[in-house]
């Protein structure tokens, strides 16, 4: 008696896990209750930015550095031409600057050299939930833009990269408050050297104040633009098009 | 004939065992049960989230190379906690993310709510903290021995909380549900910039990881001891008085002392 009963109660929790767990799945996939789950990052985003302005990312002592930095994501680019550039130390390089903008650009590495730089001890937060602590020089991607100018209906900076990740092109945005952030900058030095292919060779962005997958890596062409909506997938970013991941990565 | 004795005179004759009485507001109840849900969530879609790189450090940073307290790399073939417990049950840090980055803030603001409302109604005062003399030793540990035989309040004693549930309801209102929400913030890049000294506190975000972590496993532990206790304390009567507010007194015991 007690036996079956006990059987009972066993069949019945596992009935019942079974329903919550392909109900949970269930409501997982449905479109109505994603579209709910995610507008949370539109509020998530609004009260961040009311509750840190213009704060900067704290800037850490090279005593605090992190001994050795992961690569992560794209770590080989495997385009022909980026191969023979890296193979030249990217002379003859150039960072195409574009698309809602009174002059367009194209800046060579000695260029970007040559503008003042900016040298900052950060910590880079994967998405995954590791951390590590390096340190970026290069010029700020505001003054990279002021010199291009914008036109009034620019809205959001696109990051092209050279790299390729599961077939599709790597890609990243962000809008014009972080892109005029005094810490956003395009880093070509890492760590007192200069980035290494696995750290995004030639240039790499630093939005210091969002998650890792923003900090594209092998940037080619910046573009600017009024909405995110005719490129690719339309969300603004490889990981926000082909992994929902949020665009907003502040958190 | 002797009359009985009358502590209340101006209000209505002392609840007995067997009584029905009102036991828990509705603010209290609504707010279990957002909790019931909400907290499943951020637990099934936090250990997934955990499962996108299983191992926890102390300090500001914490990667691969970097030394773990805890690692469960080798458990499960990297994916230690196995989907029957994670949300989605198919690995998905994107999607855990989704829920848990939503249904965080339906904790935040059912806890911001709540304590505002325990401070001010007096809740918190009257019913959840602890009286001096209860801290005593002497009455802990009578009530600990108590508890562990399984003995619990009868009659009138049963309508306010003893002193292991007021230490157990209080630690999750101002010490473990605060310090969740909180070690979650210290995680974000932008919260960081935003309240530096939060990160400070925890000691860094990784240490802020680890602490997340713990709180989520003691909030567990609480779940855990909570469930065995509603089910031993009778759990009709429990649940219904978390839904409709009401609770009968237990009667007291024959074999009481």
């Amino acid at each position: 008696m007690i036996v079956s009963r006990r059987r009972l109660i066993g069949m019945g929790a596992g009935a019942a896990g079974g329903l919550l767990l392909s109900g949970c799945d269930r409501l997982n996939e449905s479109p109505a209750v994603r579209d709910g789950l995610a507008s949370a990052e539109g509020l998530t985003m609004r009260s961040q930015r009311l509750l840190m302005g213009d704060a900067l990312a704290r800037e850490f002592t090279e005593a605090e550095m992190s001994p050795t930095f992961r690569v992560n994501g794209s770590a080989r680019v495997e385009d022909s031409a980026y191969r023979r550039l890296l193979a030249n130390q990217f002379a003859g390089w150039t960072l195409q600057v574009g698309g809602l903008v009174h002059r367009p650009l194209a800046l060579s590495l000695d260029a970007l050299k040559a503008m003042p730089q900016r040298t900052q001890i950060t910590r880079h937060d994967c998405v995954e939930g590791w951390s590590a602590i390096g340190k970026w020089q290069g010029p700020q991607l505001g003054a990279v833009l002021g010199a291009a100018g914008l036109l009034p209906n620019a809205r959001y900076v696109v990051f092209h990269c050279a790299d390729v990740l599961d077939g599709k092109p790597y890609y990243e945005s962000i809008d014009l408050i972080d892109a005029f952030h005094p810490q956003t900058i395009l880093a070509w030095r890492m760590n007192d050297v200069p980035l290494s292919e696995g750290h995004g060779a030639p240039i790499r962005l630093r939005v210091e104040r969002q998650l890792g997958y923003k900090h594209a890596k092998f940037v080619m062409r910046i573009e600017v633009t009024q909405s995110l909506a005719a490129l690719y997938g339309g969300k603004g970013g490889h990981w926000e098009d082909y992994r929902g991941y949020q665009w907003y990565a502040g958190i | 004939m002797s009359l009985p004795p009358a502590p209340h005179q101006d209000e209505a004759p002392a609840p007995r065992a067997g009584d029905l009485v009102k036991r828990h507001a509705l603010v209290t109840r609504l707010w279990h049960w957002l909790n019931a849900i909400t907290l499943a969530v951020m637990l099934m879609s936090g250990l997934m989230i955990f499962n996108a790189h299983p191992r926890l450090y102390w300090g500001h940073y914490g990667a691969n190379s970097d030394p773990a307290w805890l690692d469960l790399e080798k458990v499960n073939g990297g994916i230690p906690f196995p989907g029957w417990i994670t949300l989605p049950s198919h690995y998905s840090l994107a999607d855990a993310r989704l829920w848990h980055l939503a249904f965080a803030w339906a904790l935040v603001l059912g806890l911001l709510g709540y304590l505002g409302w325990a401070l001010v109604s007096g809740h918190l005062r009257r019913n959840l903290a602890p009286k001096l003399g209860e801290l005593a030793p002497a009455h802990l540990w009578h009530d600990l021995k108590q508890h562990a035989r399984l003995r619990f309040p009868t009659g009138a004693a049963a309508l306010s909380y003893n002193v292991l549930q007021k230490l157990a309801y209080g630690a999750v209102l101002v010490v473990l549900l605060p310090g969740i929400v909180l070690t979650g913030l210290a995680m974000s890049p932008a919260m960081d910039a935003a309240w530096p000294w939060l990160v400070d506190l925890c000691g860094g975000r990784q240490a802020a990881r680890s602490l997340h972590f713990l709180c989520a496993g003691a909030l567990v532990l609480f779940f855990l001891v909570h469930i065995a206790m509603v089910l031993l304390a009778g759990p009709i009567n429990e649940v219904r008085s978390m839904l409709t507010g009401r609770y009968r007194l237990p009667p007291d015991r024959k074999d009481a002392p």
